[in-house]
């Protein structure tokens, strides 16, 4: 452990964070001071601000390396948290993109000020090597995401997704920070590393590690929504407005799985190599395939696009979670690489969704038929996110998934790695069904060509396009979520 | 650093592929032309590869590495050998004649031909792959294109279901080989210390004797590593390659499928599964391969002999022609699996004569079908008269198909047959007193294939022509006799002068046996 | 020149194939052009195959004119062709026939083209059979003799072309297809497909090389299988049933030959491979073999008899005169290697004979089926009651022509059909002296049906229903069989010297 004392320099460790607190002050000044006609532009200042703060991030906080536990210990400044910082703000910022259009949504100050809040949130929570500091950041994040779940007050539904959110979240969080409690009563310790440290001298007896685990793993279950903690998906993020299921989907399940790798990986290693039967990890292993295997066969059946995409988030964190179960520096950074190319992926699927929506004021599957007569290049859109989802190369599921199993098959998780493969069967099929209403199904009588605005062409291009790349050029990628996931170890 | 031949033979259609999507919707001929010109292009190129590819020398030529992942031990490599380069070939051959009998299609050519490039830069792409990750690349990008091709351009009736049938089970074929070449690579990186997935290294390995220990496999017990993947291998990669009893995907698939993509499918798609069988299950996992195939030959005998039979209840041409497919590509599987040179030779033959005759079978079935707008045998005839040219090439391609000498289908089984007859010389092998039994057997196939091929061309293009079609059926345009007679050339080219292929077939074929040790 | 008589083989199997091109080039609707550039074409073979007859006669044993190149080296099978003295009167009975058979389809209007090109095709095929040193390329050529039959019987031939040209098709396929799978078998235990070299180490060849198959029985399946194809292809009792109607149905050049050369093939296929290959079956089962030709000549004879349509009967004729063929043949297998020189010498007589009469029956059968061809197109029928007779009163030319070429297929002395079939039965007197006998009554046979052609379509008083046609040859139709029946005289008074050159190929094969 090197903690560092305070320098000013440390400061510029968090100049995108302290970017995005003034970007949300800007965007909630201009939502007061801009005529109602063009405050749709909000949208476009908030994106425009979190790009800007991954620049800066680009910039001035790319770590040295030394993984220095800076702020006292709060902040430990590694790639890990570098990487993890910059997915969500680049799904913020595309989500602020996506966003623009929508009604009630887009011209709304306060909305995309609560998403960079959110973004902030998770931020730290990548960040946080200290259980009181990784508390405060999830719940900075989920207070911010129960309002935006809930944000369309009139539409039934969007509230009592908001609510529903709020429940679980709470009651999750609720039973996390009673983990944290034994830990912290046990080793006097909130530091996750000085924890880790004592778990490994053997002051915590292993019964109250295990208890401890379970309790943290339903806190952070909960956000990566895997089973048994998922029921709230499909109802949320149906009824949320469909940016901040976007959002949700991507970011939110990101930022469970930074506080995943660094609970777990990083801080209680030493207990799981020491105690390999009783450990977390064939627990982990049980939820990965329990969750891909459920995930999958529940979005078979579905009618809705976004409950069938809520699922299919599910599945995903099952294979996400193959990597972290491969408990390796490839596994890690498998899931790491599977984050980014998932990011992207379904930031691209949700955003023709809402597009669609706009116009036809449906989520149902059905109501795709021929939307690739309607509008070719949304179709097209439409073609690579979802084959990405399904696992085709040359786009970035593919290379995620073989990853991920190569990581396992490495860590001889054979059985494992045969669940995964077989869902990705499954999961290909409902893809493929979807593309079949797209591009097979005739499009109804009178059906007309779906506009797309600028902001969505931008941010379409950029995600089918960093789709490929992700895919095809994997290589710098990959370094970077190994180099992160070295970091850990 | 040479020219990058291989590349740009792979990567071409998927250019074309992509810059296709640009031209305005509205452009249906420049759209076309295009297209014909980028398949033009691989064509010519895969001619002037296969053409200075250097037989005597032999081994993997036209080499282009560079690491692509190194991390996981992931590099961007190519080469042909005897093998492929007839398979690279045959793709550039099918994928220039399909465009040209493609030339009529009016819904969305743009995006039918961006679909079907991308296809054929998945073809070649796994042809020309000595890295494994890179072919399972390659490899899916060959299979979902195909999915769209077919239930967007089939045939109406059965288009959804059968591309998604198709889809489904070149899928799970291809993730089940996967868990074996991760295996595979898994063991290599433990065992040599360096994880990679390019195969010659995989090979050395192999050699070097990496894979020779046990595997505690539940309910069997301990086995050795190479005899638990090796099926796994081999009929994940099969499962494309028409085996049974994993078939019934294919003459769905093509019968639904568009003419064009009928002939990529059955002329080129199913090679892809032979040929990675080979590559990966084979090449890879030769004791695997010898411990198994004993047993699989059998399997191919009922491909063969149960397509043939199947084929010959059809009353829809495009259903006879896919049955038949299953079953030459059995003598494909059979010839693997005699694990020697003769008939190793016949069966990289076979895949590129089975591809080229295949694929004018398609085509004039399709060109019948286009104007007589039904494929059902009674309902035809008289359309020899209508259209000569395609009489012919559907002629060419039956007599090839059913072994005529003088045609690429003979030069190849003939070889396969001798393979079997030799490995009934193989006193180490206990199934090779059958293998005289299985020549015998699989011969009566071929002659089932001689009656239905010429009982259809009877029906079809002899016979009374109907009222109707008398009307409304014209000949074929210029552009499908281009594509006609550039098959037929080839048929008969390779028919007759065996020696255009053979030695480069052979000196592939060599590299293979001294994987199992010179037998 | 040097160049021509040191590929003399190759060119004639392949100039047919310049013809064809030349053919293909010229557009459909000039079918006076396709006529003549396919005839002329034809020409060019003809008189390479006269030329090689030239140089061949007398200068030399054992196969001649090789030529062998690589081929199909995976399966080490060659490109090898020569000739001996049985190929070369064969290859010029090929050569001729051709030209005259084109020459008689002049009369031929639908759709000229592909029928010369398939001609042209069709006669590639037979030469390189004849030629060919190489089990595959053997083959090759063999079975590109049957597409083109098939397509010349099933398209251009009478009202059950379909039925006669399937049956064709499916028992030579049959037969072909135990050939290929033979050859396989030897090539794979001997490790060579080469005739020349598979004459000398396959009859003495022991190894067992299949496991738990002895090499006896791979023998023995191979030589049935031989001899089933080659059975077929003549056609031997009780193979024949596709002839008749395969004939009945072909156009008349189809016919012609048909008669002429397809059937030699099977014939050739005994003396190529059959004898010299499995010495000691052919041996064994050479009774079997004689019986068989008998049963052919006699029942083949009889059955001609029983024919009303005239076509019919000149088929069953073929099936009578291919059986002399046969019975030498079956001589030849008996005797070969006997200790016994008198035995020998009758058998070098047989063979000689049996050669002999392929060549004969060659130019007789075309005749006939011309002649047959000439009065069908212009009666419209070839029934012999409806024919009625009389014809030599309105057609006395196309009468002398008619009852030249039956004599000479009779049998009758000074022709050449007597020649042979008296050579065969010299020859087999000794060695199967009770089938031989018995095959004397095919002769009587013979010469009633022969006969009862003649005075059906022939004699009889002027008959009114001919009145008004023109039933008389025209020029074309007399130069086509003018050369036929020169050949037959010629063979007739004297035949050593076609005899010759069979007789020195039939002593080395005798022993």
């Amino acid at each position: 452990m090197n903690l560092v004392d305070f320098q000013s320099a440390h400061l510029l460790v968090l100049a995108p964070e302290f970017l995005l607190v003034i970007l949300a002050a800007v965007v909630m000044g201009l939502d007061v001071s801009l005529p109602e006609s063009r405050r749709r532009q909000l949208g476009l200042v908030a994106a425009v601000g979190m790009f800007a703060a991954m620049a800066l991030a680009l910039i001035f906080s790319i770590p040295n390396g030394d993984n220095a536990l800076l702020f006292g210990g709060m902040i430990r400044n590694d790639l890990l948290s570098f990487v993890f910082r910059m997915i969500f703000m680049f799904a913020g910022a595309i989500t602020s993109l996506i966003s623009m259009d929508v009604e009630g949504l887009g011209r709304r100050g306060e909305y995309y000020a609560l998403l960079i809040a959110s973004v902030i949130g998770m931020n730290f929570m990548a960040a946080s090597a200290d259980l009181v500091m990784l508390y405060l950041a999830l719940e900075t994040t989920s207070i911010g995401l129960y309002v935006l779940a809930g944000f369309l007050r009139d539409n039934d539904k969007s509230a009592e997704a908001g609510l529903k959110y709020f429940l679980f979240g709470a009651f999750t969080a609720t039973v996390m920070l009673y983990g944290f409690s034994l830990l912290f009563g046990y080793t006097g310790q909130t530091n996750l590393y000085a924890i880790a440290a004592a778990i490994q001298n053997g002051s915590v007896p292993p019964f109250i590690t295990v208890v401890a685990s379970v309790l943290i793993i339903v806190g952070v279950g909960f956000k990566v929504a895997i089973v048994p903690f998922h029921f709230w998906t499909p109802d949320v993020y149906e009824g949320a407005p469909t940016p901040v299921t976007a959002f949700l989907s991507v970011a939110s399940k990101s930022a469970g799985f930074a506080v995943l790798l660094r609970v777990f990986v990083a801080g209680f290693q030493g207990m799981a190599l020491r105690m390999p039967g009783a450990s977390w990890l064939p627990m982990l292993m049980a939820i990965s395939a329990v969750t891909m295997t459920l995930g999958n066969l529940l979005a078979l059946k579905q009618n809705n696009i976004k409950r069938m995409l809520a699922y299919s988030s599910i599945a995903h964190a099952g294979y996400a979670l193959m990597g972290v179960v491969a408990f390796s520096q490839e596994g890690v950074a498998a899931a790491l690489f599977y984050l980014i190319g998932y990011v992207v992926t379904n930031l691209a699927a949700f955003a023709v969704v809402i597009l669609f929506a706009r116009v036809s004021g449906s989520d149902e599957i059905a109501d795709y038929a021929g939307l690739s007569r309607r509008s070719p290049p949304l179709a097209l859109a439409m073609l690579v996110a979802f084959l990405s989802l399904g696992g085709m190369p040359p786009l970035a599921g593919f290379i995620n998934k073989f990853f991920v199993f190569a990581a396992a098959m490495r860590s001889d998780l054979t059985w494992l790695v045969v669940v995964g493969v077989l869902n990705s069967i499954v999961g290909l099929y409902y893809y493929l069904i979807v593309l079949k209403w797209v591009w097979v199904k005739p499009a109804p009588e009178g059906a007309s060509p779906i506009p797309v605005s600028r902001p969505y062409v931008f941010a379409l291009s950029l995600l089918c396009f960093a789709i490929i790349f992700v895919g095809v050029v994997a290589a710098p990628w990959l370094d970077w979520a190994a180099q992160a996931a070295a970091s850990l170890f | 650093m040479q020219f990058p031949f291989l590349s740009i033979i792979t990567f071409t259609p998927m250019i074309v592929g992509v810059l296709l999507l640009l031209i305005p919707e509205d452009r249906k001929t420049e759209t076309r032309v295009a297209a014909l010109a980028g398949a033009a292009l691989c064509l010519g190129m895969s001619l002037f590869v296969y053409f200075s590819y250097n037989v005597g020398q032999g081994g993997y030529q036209f080499v282009e590495k560079f690491d692509w992942i190194p991390r996981f031990g992931i590099s961007y490599h190519v080469g042909v050998d005897g093998i492929s380069n007839p398979m690279v070939l045959l793709t550039g051959i099918v994928i220039f004649t399909g465009v040209l009998i493609s030339w009529g299609i009016d819904d969305r050519p743009r995006e039918f031909f961006a679909f079907l490039f991308i296809l054929a830069t998945g073809v070649f792409g796994v042809f020309v792959s000595l890295d494994l990750f890179q072919l399972f690349f390659f490899y899916e990008i060959a299979v979902f294109p195909m999915y769209l091709l077919i239930a967007i351009w089939g045939w109406k009736v059965t288009r959804e279901y059968a591309a998604m049938k198709l889809t489904l089970f070149l899928f799970i074929g291809s993730v089940v080989s996967l868990v074996g070449a991760l295996a595979m690579y898994v063991t290599v990186g433990r065992a040599t210390g360096v994880y990679t997935f390019d195969m010659l290294k995989m090979a050395e390995a192999q050699a070097a004797g990496v894979f020779n220990f046990n595997l505690n496999v539940p309910l069997l017990g301990s086995r050795p590593f190479e005899w638990v993947w090796f099926p796994f291998v081999f009929f994940g990669f099969a499962v494309l390659g028409g085996i049974y009893p994993f078939h019934n995907w294919s003459p769905d698939g093509h019968v639904a499928a568009p003419t064009a993509v009928s002939m990529f499918h059955a002329g080129v798609l199913m090679k892809l599964g032979a040929f990675a069988a080979l590559r990966v299950g084979i090449m890879l996992l030769p004791e695997g391969a010898r411990a198994h195939l004993p047993w699989i030959v059998v399997l191919t005998v009922i491909n063969v002999v149960y397509g043939a039979f199947i084929a010959m209840r059809q009353t829809d041409l495009k259903y006879m022609i896919g049955y038949s497919s299953v079953s030459h590509m059995g003598l494909v599987s059979m010839a693997f699996a005699t694990m020697n040179y003769t008939g190793y030779v016949g069966g990289a033959m076979q895949m590129f004569a089975h591809g080229v005759m295949t694929a004018m079978l398609f085509a004039t079935v399709g060109m019948v079908y286009d104007r007589a707008h039904t494929r059902q045998m009674p309902e035809l005839g008289g359309m020899a008269r209508k259209m000569p040219f395609v009489l012919l090439g559907f002629t060419i391609a039956s007599l090839s198909s059913m072994g005529m000498p003088g045609f690429a289908g003979f030069m190849a089984e003939l070889p396969i047959f001798m393979g079997l007859w030799r490995a009934g010389t193989n006193t180490a092998d206990f199934i090779a007193p059958y293998y005289a039994w299985i020549a015998v057997i699989s011969a009566l196939a071929i002659v089932i294939t001689a009656a239905y091929l010429l009982i259809a061309i009877q029906r079809v293009f002899f016979g009374e022509i109907s009222e109707e079609h008398d009307h409304h059926v014209g000949d074929v345009t210029v552009l499908d006799k281009v594509a006609i007679t550039v098959l037929s050339i080839t048929i008969v080219a390779v028919g007759l002068f065996p020696i255009l292929m053979g030695p480069m077939v052979s000196s592939g074929v060599i590299a293979v046996l001294r994987i199992f040790g010179g037998a | 020149m040097n160049f021509v008589l040191s590929h003399l083989v190759s060119l004639i199997i392949f100039t047919p194939l310049i013809g064809l091109v030349a053919v293909g080039l010229i557009p459909s609707d000039q079918k006076q052009a396709i006529r003549w550039v396919a005839f002329l074409a034809s020409l060019i073979p003809a008189g390479l195959a006269i030329a090689l007859w030239f140089s061949y006669a007398g200068g030399g044993e054992g196969f001649r004119f090789q030529e062998q190149a690589v081929w199909y080296q995976a399966i080490n099978a060659t490109y090898h062709v020569g000739v001996d003295g049985v190929a070369v009167p064969m290859i010029l009975l090929t050569g001729l026939l051709t030209p005259l058979a084109l020459l008689a389809s002049f009369n031929i209007d639908d759709r000229v083209k592909p029928y010369m090109m398939l001609f042209l095709l069709l006669e590639t095929g037979m030469l390189g059979v004849f030629a060919s040193l190489d089990l595959i390329l053997f083959f090759l050529f063999w079975e590109i003799g049957l597409v083109p039959m098939y397509f010349l019987i099933n398209q251009w031939g009478g009202k059950e072309r379909r039925y006669a040209s399937f049956k064709f098709f499916v028992y030579t396929m049959a037969g072909s297809l135990g050939l290929l799978l033979s050859i396989q078998l030897i090539g794979l235990t001997a490790g060579t497909f080469d005739i020349a070299r598979l004459i000398n180490i396959w009859p003495s060849f022991n190894k067992e090389v299949l496991v738990g198959v002895p090499i006896s029985m791979i023998k023995t399946v191979a030589f049935f299988a031989f001899s089933l194809a080659f059975a077929i292809k003549i056609p031997l009792w009780p193979f024949h049933t596709w002839l008749p109607d395969a004939h009945t149905e072909a156009p008349t050049a189809g016919s012609m030959i048909l008669a002429g050369v397809l059937l030699k093939l099977g014939a050739f296929g005994f003396l190529r491979l059959v004898l010299p290959l499995f010495p000691e079956q052919a041996h064994r089962y050479a009774p079997l073999l004689a019986l068989l030709a008998v049963i052919a000549i006699v029942l083949g004879a009889y059955a001609a008899y029983g024919q009303n349509d005239f076509k019919r009967l000149v088929a069953y004729s073929s099936v009578n005169h291919m059986g002399f063929v046969v019975l030498g043949i079956a001589v030849v297998a008996w005797v070969a290697g006997s200790p016994s020189e008198a035995l020998r010498q009758s058998a070098t007589i047989a063979g000689t004979g049996a050669v002999l009469q392929m060549f004969n029956h060659g130019l007789s059968s075309a005749a006939m089926f011309f002649l047959v061809g000439v009065v069908y197109e212009r009666a419209h029928t070839r029934d012999l009651d409806e024919l009625g007779g009389g014809i030599w009163q309105v057609a006395p030319i196309y009468g002398g022509i008619l009852l030249f070429s039956s004599m000479a297929s009779l049998g009758l002395p000074g022709l050449n059909g007597f020649v042979s079939e008296f050579a065969v039965v010299r020859g087999a007197w000794p060695v199967f002296t009770l089938v031989t006998a018995i095959s004397m009554l095919g002769l009587l046979f013979t010469g009633a049906y022969i006969l009862k052609g003649i005075q059906k379509v022939l004699h009889g008083p002027k008959n009114p229903k001919w009145a008004g046609h023109n039933m008389e040859m025209n020029k074309r139709e007399i130069v086509v069989v003018a050369p036929l029946m020169a050949l037959m005289l010629l063979i007739g008074v004297w035949p050593w010297w076609l005899a010759s050159v069979i007789n020195e190929a039939m002593k080395r094969l005798v022993g």
